[in-house]
């Protein structure tokens, strides 16, 4: 007797593609991006990752003031860790200028600096595990985030746009206060990524949701342009602050964390090894760095503004002054590239002069633009609930990947 | 640092390297247009250089020049650490470059980015379109001759008796320097 069993193929539905809008406002992307996936059921086929919708304009914004009055739009480019973009811009246009600033400027970059990676390691730390249903570690790593936040705004005067720090400058020293504070804060941080990453590292269904997830081979990385952790992570050690230090970096011994297969895992453990790193370089910052009262601005009347008594006093200070905030500083004409490691990867700013006071062009190279142009190739053959982790540990910053 | 790179490619490409020089201490080479993507290619594949890594493409408006866009495309070695800069020049009228898309995966971005903000006509990308500005958006606005006050309303502004005007008009213009 014939089988009376009708074919399995004839008892499926025909899969049609679907398109899945992703965003621009979505309460699981982190800033506004657009992401139109091609699904064929749950899988993604392919995804067209639409940045742009924070674009502010900040290179022709740029081209209008002086050379100073960039740092404000700097502090939004990457507004989770502004310290970073600050500096980044500044060592740019000061080695246009062809001036290197006092010891004790550069160890307090580095030190706000390295407070500025750790919030930003610490928000996509937390913002990851929400990603895939832990809504504890958020919670906790926000208020160790807080706590940074609130020693920045003693030394700053902001909690989180700062423009801090200037051409050649700072904007005031340190509070005698910070290096207590800050030495206290540093276990407290410590106690909290541990205690989140406890609750964490040992779950099952958190590991389940990395593991093997979005694996960027390191040759791709490096051909997309991908830089910071999320090259680390895909096994390439590259570290600018070790492969071409800049400021006090080669005196301070740290560690670069690694990654092997380049997976969402990867990517989530060396930031949160970062963090462990950058709390070891701030405590040699702090220990190496020269007493206060050591000069932090350079001596020179070009660049920096005169002390206030010489501006009321006499009248090269308020000629000195008049010029310098009318004007700008005056940088040579010439062209420089100046590069960081920000939190996530290289922050290049490619500054042009024309010999006046204006920028002539400011040109951001922020890494979320290139590590974002990697993820609509990542997410291919993914399952949906994927992407949203492995957009996640990106770490796209929609201020710095638009400008 | 990267003198050698500089030096490598003049001997390879003789005349063809138009200038070269080291502002602030980064290397930086000229080419013409038709030669762009051949240097670019030598640069990624050539052992001494071995530039696997892609950095930065972007662009450059000098209204006063007759090949006024000035495309720069920079690139790092993972295993040298050196880093070099190259640039070509086109002009506003016909600002069509050869496209590197094949050369290095992240190149797409930067070169719809660059066509989006500055008009540079990347020939043989595949996927030419805007990408930060929306479609629809007339002109690039990082041109110096596109005034940082225009105004392209999505939805066009009211017509209001004269006494109210708008905080802001139409094209003001705006001087690209202060010389």
């Amino acid at each position: 007797m014939e089988d009376a069993d009708i074919r399995e193929e004839e008892l499926e539905l025909p899969a049609e593609p679907m398109t899945l809008n992703l965003g621009p406002s979505h309460p699981a992307m982190h800033g506004t991006i657009r992401i139109v996936a091609k699904l064929d059921g749950e899988v993604v086929v392919s995804a067209d990752v639409q940045p742009g919708y924070l674009h502010r304009g900040f290179d022709k914004m740029a081209e209008r003031g002086t050379w100073s009055q960039v740092f404000p739009y700097t502090d939004r480019l990457n507004y989770v860790s502004p310290i970073l973009n600050n500096v980044g811009y500044a060592l740019a246009v000061e080695k246009l200028l062809g001036i290197t600033v006092p010891e004790r400027n550069q160890y307090i970059r580095v030190v706000l600096g390295e407070f500025s990676r750790i919030t930003d390691h610490l928000t996509n730390l937390g913002a990851v595990a929400m990603d895939v249903g832990a809504m504890t570690p958020l919670l906790w790593l926000l208020k160790a985030r807080e706590w940074i936040w609130e020693i920045l705004e003693e030394v700053t005067g902001a909690r989180l746009t700062h423009s801090y720090v200037r051409i050649g400058g700072l904007a005031f020293d340190l509070t005698d206060t910070f290096r207590d504070r800050a030495l206290a804060l540093l276990p407290r941080i410590a106690e909290e990524l541990d205690r989140s990453l406890d609750l964490l590292l040992e779950n099952r269904i958190f590991i389940d949701r990395l593991k093997g997830v979005g694996v960027l081979p390191a040759a791709e990385a490096i051909s997309y342009g991908v830089t910071g952790p999320m090259l680390r992570a895909s096994g390439v050690d590259h570290d600018l602050r070790k492969t071409a230090p800049y400021l006090v970096y080669d005196r301070i011994d740290f560690d670069v964390p690694v990654g092997e297969v380049g997976d969402n895992w990867d990517r989530f453990m060396v930031r949160a090894e970062e963090v462990r790193q950058s709390s070891r370089i701030i405590r040699q910052a702090l220990d190496q760095m020269p007493p206060a009262g050591s000069p932090i601005d350079v001596l020179d009347t070009r660049v920096i503004l005169p002390p206030k008594e010489d501006v009321y006093a006499t009248i090269e200070g308020t000629i000195n002054h008049f010029k310098l905030v009318m004007e700008g500083i005056r940088v040579p004409a010439g062209e420089a590239y100046g590069y960081t490691e920000a939190c996530n990867g290289e922050l290049g700013f490619g500054v042009v002069s024309d010999g006046t006071g204006t920028p002539y062009r400011v040109r951001a190279r922020g890494p979320c633009f290139a590590n974002l142009a990697a993820l609509g190739r990542m997410v291919v053959g993914m399952m949906i609930p994927d992407l949203i982790p492995t957009f996640g540990l990106v770490n796209m910053i929609a201020g710095e990947c638009d400008r | 640092m990267a003198q050698r790179i500089l030096d490598r490619l003049k001997e390879t490409f003789g005349a063809k390297i138009l200038e070269t020089s080291s502002p602030s201490g980064d290397e930086v080479a000229v080419v013409a247009r038709d030669d762009w993507p051949a240097v670019a290619r030598f640069l990624r594949d050539d052992p001494v250089c071995a530039m696997d890594m892609f950095i930065d493409l972007t662009c450059a408006d000098y209204p006063d020049r007759r090949e006024r866009l000035e495309v720069w495309l920079r690139l790092y070695s993972i295993g040298h650490r050196h880093r070099v800069c190259l640039k070509t020049r086109v002009s506003a009228e016909d600002p069509k470059v050869p496209s590197l898309y094949d050369l290095w995966r992240g190149i797409d971005w930067f070169e719809r980015e660059a066509f989006d903000l500055f008009g540079v006509v990347f020939a043989g990308h595949p996927d030419l379109r805007r990408i930060l500005l929306y479609e629809g958006f007339e002109g690039h606005p990082l041109r110096k001759d596109y005034a940082a006050e225009k105004t392209q309303p999505l939805v066009g502004y009211r017509e209001v008796p004269p006494t109210k005007v708008p905080p802001f008009g139409t094209a003001e213009g705006m001087p690209w320097s202060r010389r």
